[in-house]
């Protein structure tokens, strides 16, 4: 069949239908977007939890002058000694519980803050050099299980202001992207479902519509592919054009959603371009499975062959 | 012939053979066709009269392989249709034109389009159309109206465009059901002779008619249906029993 023929009754076909393409296309930008989201909350997921990993899970934060005076625990022991700091450090390397123990000085974590919180100038501005202690970064060889044994032996030593659990934080952070990822992930297969129907209904209408044209190609000999051929087109055309303008949301989301996001957290857990690639290929493959088999099956149904 | 598809339909013996065949639809307890034996010859003129339900629709809807018999043998240019594949019917349908008493025209092509149209479904080129298809418009007697829409047509001309369209792939046969039943008696004078100037062509014709005065006039061979069995087959037959 050649194929100027068949683009032009494809076109005459989009252009019977056009609300309900247009609907079509809409349904399937969403719902693509939405799944695509979902994955790279999934991939952002991941890339913390591995940075995080390799990172300690308990911090041991020494008096300074400064706490010292409003502390009530730094107020009876004073600043922390060098002997406190490192006789702890040496007796929390000694346990059996725990992988490495690493000093920070208190310059080294100044110097950490600044460049962390380096767009928020007010606060950098505002925290004066000896507002942040020295601390031990301690990283355990198994964190669920040793973590209580560490915490204890380390609050109760003298100098130690507070033992901070790394954990709780990033558990709280893990439960608000799985939380907020289930949710994207739940509407989006509600809308890939919605998209499913729309295209059935579409194609549906779409011979009906074209009634006149197949009795009379069926007729006259046209063979079964040619008659099918520009109703799969025109679902695989509005698809494909659903799947572009995912695409197109997708990298604008990342380009100014994630990446502020990424900034405020001040991490380099961020998702590369290649996330990206990889998200919106998936998306496309979901996509073009999606329309085209729902075509084929409704033409299956509703076309008389 | 042309070349563009897998199966020739070159013929020695007739080109329609009916043995023996009973049609029976799903909901109904009497046959629309019983015991059925009908042989027809390459370049016959075939009436086939007989009051409405007595099963000339079917019949025409057999050779077509829209319906399946319940019982006997279809054979069209020698093909067993029982033995053709769906994949195959398409090429059956493509040696064999169809026209109805409701014209089935498509509104919104003009008179061009829509016997171009037949062409272009199968895929033939554009050149080939545009040589093939003013010929058979002009056969059929409608120079100069190609651009017409359906509707700025009268009924006898948009029934000359079906023709236009039957014929314009040159098919084997040529079926008609009741072509003229839609069209005032002056004007189906006119279609039988296009009828007639196709079937000098060598195209065999089978016509389904009601009308008695055109079955009268032509003297064709007639063969009578009622109640789904053949009555009467003569080879230069009248419409009514001639005592």
């Amino acid at each position: 069949m050649r194929s100027q023929f068949v683009f032009s009754e494809i076109w005459i076909g989009l252009r019977r239908n056009l609300t309900m393409t247009m609907a079509l296309i809409v349904v399937v930008a969403i719902s693509l977007s939405l799944l695509g989201t979902g994955l790279l909350f999934v991939k952002q997921v991941d890339r913390t939890r591995s940075f995080w990993q390799g990172r300690v899970e308990m911090s041991v934060y020494f008096c300074t002058s400064t706490s010292a005076q409003y502390n009530p625990v730094c107020k009876s022991s004073g600043p922390a000694t060098q002997q406190q700091k490192d006789s702890l450090q040496q007796r929390l390397q000694s346990m059996p519980q725990v992988e490495f123990v690493k000093y920070v000085s208190q310059s080294e974590q100044y110097q950490q803050f600044r460049q962390e919180f380096s767009n928020e100038p007010n606060l950098v501005d505002n925290t004066p050099n000896n507002a942040i202690p020295d601390s031990l970064e301690v990283k355990l060889k198994d964190p669920q299980a040793g973590y209580s044994v560490v915490a204890s032996a380390a609050e109760g030593a003298p100098g130690v202001e507070n033992v901070i659990n790394e954990m709780t934080i990033l558990d709280k952070f893990y439960k608000l992207l799985d939380a907020a990822r289930n949710a994207v992930v739940i509407i989006a297969l509600i809308l890939l479902v919605a998209a499913i129907l729309l295209v059935a209904n579409t194609i549906r209408l779409s011979a009906f519509n074209r009634r006149r044209e197949t009795a009379i190609m069926r007729l006259v000999g046209a063979s079964n592919f040619y008659i099918q051929l520009p109703f799969l087109l025109e679902g695989a055309i509005a698809g494909l054009l659903g799947w572009a303008i995912a695409a197109a949301l997708l990298i604008a989301a990342k380009a100014f959603l994630l990446d502020t996001v990424e900034q405020y957290f001040a991490t380099n857990t961020g998702l590369s371009a290649g996330d990206l690639v990889e998200v919106i290929v998936l998306a496309m493959i979901v996509g073009v499975l999606l329309c085209g088999a729902t075509s084929f099956l409704t033409l299956r149904r509703y076309l008389r062959i | 012939m042309p070349r563009s598809y897998p199966y020739r339909y070159r013929c020695d013996g007739p080109v329609i053979q009916f043995d023996n065949v009973t049609k029976v639809y799903a909901n109904q307890s009497r046959p629309a066709l019983e015991s059925v034996n009908i042989s027809v010859e390459k370049g016959e003129f075939v009436f086939l009269v007989g009051s409405s339900g007595a099963g000339k629709s079917t019949f025409l809807r057999l050779i077509l392989k829209e319906e399946r018999p319940t019982e006997g043998q279809i054979h069209v240019a020698g093909k067993d249709l029982a033995r053709l594949t769906n994949w195959k019917v398409p090429y059956l349908r493509r040696r064999i034109g169809c026209v109805f008493q409701d014209f089935r025209l498509l509104p919104n092509k003009n008179v061009y389009e829509n016997v171009a149209f037949a062409l272009e479904v199968i895929g033939k080129h554009r050149r080939f159309i545009r040589k093939v298809v003013p010929e058979v418009i002009d056969l059929v007697g409608l120079e100069g109206k190609h651009e017409r829409m359906p509707d700025e047509l009268s009924g006898g001309e948009q029934q000359r465009v079906a023709m236009a369209r039957a014929f314009v792939n040159r098919p084997m046969i040529l079926l008609a059901d009741e072509p003229t039943g839609n069209i005032d008696p002056a004007t189906s004078i006119g279609i039988m002779k296009v009828l007639d100037r196709i079937n000098r062509t060598g195209t065999t014709v089978v016509m389904a008619t009601h009308d008695a005065a055109i079955v009268d006039s032509m003297r064709k061979r007639v063969i009578e249906l009622e109640y789904g069995k053949v009555v009467r087959d003569q080879s230069r037959g009248v419409y009514g029993q001639a005592y």
